[in-house]
């Protein structure tokens, strides 16, 4: 029905990249500089702010809970491209066990993150509480809205409704996954460095 | 890569399209609506400075508040909805697939869904007209802190909201625009073979890609400043007023580029066309573009002289502020000496042109005072500064718009715009543009701000310069009456019967490939019959030894 864009499936010789592999890492490269405008209010802010390490100490930020999530994060990474290393091999059950691991450990991930939101609003620490609370707040919300961005995404390729492209253009699904993997992996690096600059600094 | 023939249901031909040439056309279209109401509110503007108590008159048109809202949202609406979706959503979108050779930009869905969400962006802002008891954003433009988080009503949350849709429209936009010209060109179009028009393109989605997610993260601390009291930017809970100005020049700056950049671009492909020759310096044009990209990252904060950040920083601004300055003139130069020696047809896209070169020169040169922290303290906030980069926006990228509508006209719709109302169109405007801002400059030298409601009575030092503000609100009014030959000859050409001498599909002779290998208006989605493939530079005009004067780039 549509027309047939180039290069949508295979490489471009001289760039060595298919259409929307390019198209993902120039997302990311903006995605770096909305973290990144991020991560420098919280610089400024921290800086600026004599009484900040008090919040911090008061917060009593649950750090062993922090680094089991960390740990399941790239966990999911792994198995994610595990997924993708199975359709290399034309090996749909393993994509879609593996696949349904990654899922599994993102939604364990988020459930981590309710109860530590949780625990926070119980003792009183809303986001206009301190700055510190408003940066700790929207920094991960901004991170957990990034992992729910994936979910959805990746749990379309593992349902029927994006799996079926696979029987038709495998190629085509397999670049998806790889794209789709980009932007997982740069959710997990983003969280990699959100977890020592705000939890252990 | 035949065109699919089959119908396609009435939505997905025209309004939810992925077609690039339709869109850039909604694109084109809404922008034009949105620039005519920017100028419409500034209409208003005018007429209150000329025409208010302070003149003698009984009542003012408009409350001094709601002169605040105008002009806030006038600038909001020209730079985000006007001139950006112009230069970028329709020039971009119609005319980069068609000169890289491809059948359609590299995501068509995507395409769609960045006009969709600018068009959401645009009806959230024109909604905050609407608010029952409130009036729209009323903070200027910059929405600086903390008089926006503090401002009444709803008006500035909405504002925040508009930006958000739009910010993501032109994330959307801009990765299409790198992705098409990196992966989309046609065998034989090498990078020095490109047309100066996609290289600016490209530069100019480097910049929103990059710069605007910064604003985007302001947008969401303001929101939140506003809505749950949040400290980001409040200085009483440990916040900080700089870092907004900061996170919104980061953007703002880049901004101004992305205004000017593909405005060169137009004005490179029409200049060349009508010297017959090639453009002078072609590589360093392209060169300086880029140096000029980078350079407009750290340079934001020469808009933030006066607020106390220190010296030291002043003091880097400033050089970087004037290290920018020399890939512009560059540009310039070399567009002023292709003129040497060309033998020029003054057409009217041509006239829009070659009064660009002019109206920059003296937005860009103006702007040196301004760049230079010591002569800022004085000038800073005066009408100087809205002379200087109106000169820049308006004769200046405006009329690049302009040039390009006139250029690329008969490609759209196989017409050309009539001559005779072009030009009077481009004469009126020409001098009531420079009737508007040349006396800016008087008025900002004396010190009188920009932002006084009443235009300035009250400033005792600006006494010999207040008759200037009738001269400039007539010349708005005029600028107004002129527009509506340019309003008429567009509708008027477009229902037109074709004449029979507009068979030829390449009316300008050019050498570019939207002219010379696809039909006017080109083909239904798929753009080519045959793909094209390219064996020369674009500005092959007089080459000797050749019959015709031009040498199209898919000629072998």
């Amino acid at each position: 029905m549509d027309i047939e864009i180039p290069y949508n499936v295979e490489e471009r010789k001289d760039t060595g990249l298919y259409n929307s592999k390019l198209g993902i890492w120039l997302f990311l490269a903006s995605e770096i500089m909305l973290f990144g405008a991020l991560f420098s209010t919280y610089i400024i802010l921290r800086t600026g702010d004599p009484f900040w390490m008090l919040h911090v100490k008061e917060a009593h930020l649950n750090i062993p809970l922090a680094t089991l999530n960390t740990a399941v994060l790239i966990l999911s990474s792994v198995t994610f491209v595990m997924s993708w290393v199975s359709l290399k091999l034309k090996d749909l059950s393993k994509f879609k066990f593996y696949m349904g691991i990654t899922l599994l450990c993102s939604i364990i991930f988020l459930v981590i993150k309710y109860f530590e939101y949780t625990s926070k609003f119980d003792a009183g620490h809303y986001p206009w509480t301190h700055n510190f609370y408003a940066v700790y707040f929207t920094m991960t919300g901004l991170h957990g809205l990034h992992i729910i961005g994936g979910i959805i995404v990746n749990a379309y390729f593992w349902l029927p409704v994006g799996l079926k492209m696979w029987d038709t253009e495998p190629e085509r699904f397999t670049n998806r996954i790889e794209v789709a993997g980009l932007y997982w992996h740069f959710v997990d690096l983003v969280w990699i460095f959100l977890f020592p600059s705000i939890y252990l600094l | 890569m035949s065109h699919d023939n089959h119908q396609e249901s009435f939505i997905r031909k025209y309004v939810f399209s992925i077609d690039h040439k339709w869109i850039g056309i909604q694109y084109g279209v809404t922008s034009m609506i949105f620039l005519l109401f920017g100028f419409v509110l500034m209409m208003i503007m005018r007429y209150q400075l000329a025409y208010n108590t302070s003149t003698g008159l009984e009542k003012d048109i408009i409350s001094p508040d709601m002169y605040n809202a105008l002009g806030a949202m006038h600038g909001t609406i020209m730079v985000f909805l006007g001139v950006v979706p112009m230069v970028v959503g329709a020039f971009g979108n119609y005319l980069v697939p068609l000169q890289v050779g491809a059948p359609d930009m590299a995501f068509p869905k995507l395409n769609m869904m960045s006009y969709w969400l600018y068009f959401v962006g645009g009806v959230i802002m024109l909604a905050s007209f609407f608010i029952p008891d409130a009036l729209p954003a009323h903070s200027g433009w910059t929405s600086y802190v903390p008089l926006a988080t503090l401002s009444s009503g709803p008006g500035q949350t909405f504002w925040l909201c508009g930006m958000i849709f739009l910010i993501a429209s032109s994330l959307l936009g801009s990765t299409n625009i790198i992705v098409t010209i990196f992966q989309l060109r046609v065998p034989g179009l090498t990078w020095m073979r490109l047309p100066f028009f996609i290289w600016a393109q490209l530069v100019t989605s480097f910049l929103l890609l990059l710069a605007f997610p910064p604003l985007q993260a302001a947008a969401i601390f303001q929101l939140s400043d506003r809505l749950i009291d949040t400290g980001f930017f409040n200085p009483y809970a440990g916040g900080s007023v700089l870092l907004y100005q900061h996170l919104f020049w980061f953007l703002a700056h880049p901004e101004v580029y992305v205004l000017i950049l593909p405005a060169l671009g137009i004005v490179a492909e029409v200049i060349a066309n009508n010297i017959r020759k090639p453009l002078w310096g072609y590589k360093s044009m392209v060169y300086s573009s880029i140096w000029l990209g980078f350079m407009s990252f750290i340079v934001w904060a020469h808009h933030m002289f006066l607020t106390g950040m220190g010296t030291t920083m002043s003091s880097f601004f400033m050089i970087t502020t004037m290290i920018i300055s020399i890939p512009s003139v560059i540009i310039l130069s070399s567009l002023f000496l292709s003129l040497w020696g060309g033998s020029i047809r003054f057409n009217t896209p041509m006239l829009f042109a070659l009064s660009f070169l002019p109206m920059f020169g003296i937005g860009g040169l103006t702007g040196l005072p301004l760049g230079l922290a010591t002569a800022d303290i004085h000038l800073h906030d005066t009408y100087y500064v809205i002379g200087h980069f109106h000169y820049v926006v308006a004769p200046g990228t405006i009329f690049a718009i302009f040039a390009g509508i006139y250029f690329w006209f008969p490609k759209i719709t196989g017409k050309t715009m009539s001559e005779m109302l072009g030009k009077i169109h481009f004469y009126g405007s020409f001098v009531c543009m420079n009737g508007i801002f040349m006396p800016m400059f008087l008025q900002g030298l004396t010190g009188l701000s920009r932002r006084m409601a009443n235009g300035g009575y009250d400033y005792a030092h600006a006494k010999e310069v207040l008759y200037l503000n009738e001269i400039m609100s007539i010349s708005a009014f005029l600028l107004f009456f002129f527009q509506l030959f340019f309003i008429y000859n567009f509708f008027w050409t477009i229902f037109r019967k074709r004449y029979e001498t507009e068979s030829d599909t390449n009316p300008w002779k050019a050498t570019t490939i939207e002219w010379t290998d696809t039909t006017s208006p080109p083909l239904g989605h798929g753009n080519f019959e045959v793909i094209p493939s390219v064996y020369r530079g674009a500005y092959e005009y007089s080459v000797e030894g050749r019959e015709k004067d031009y040498y199209p780039q898919t000629e072998e």
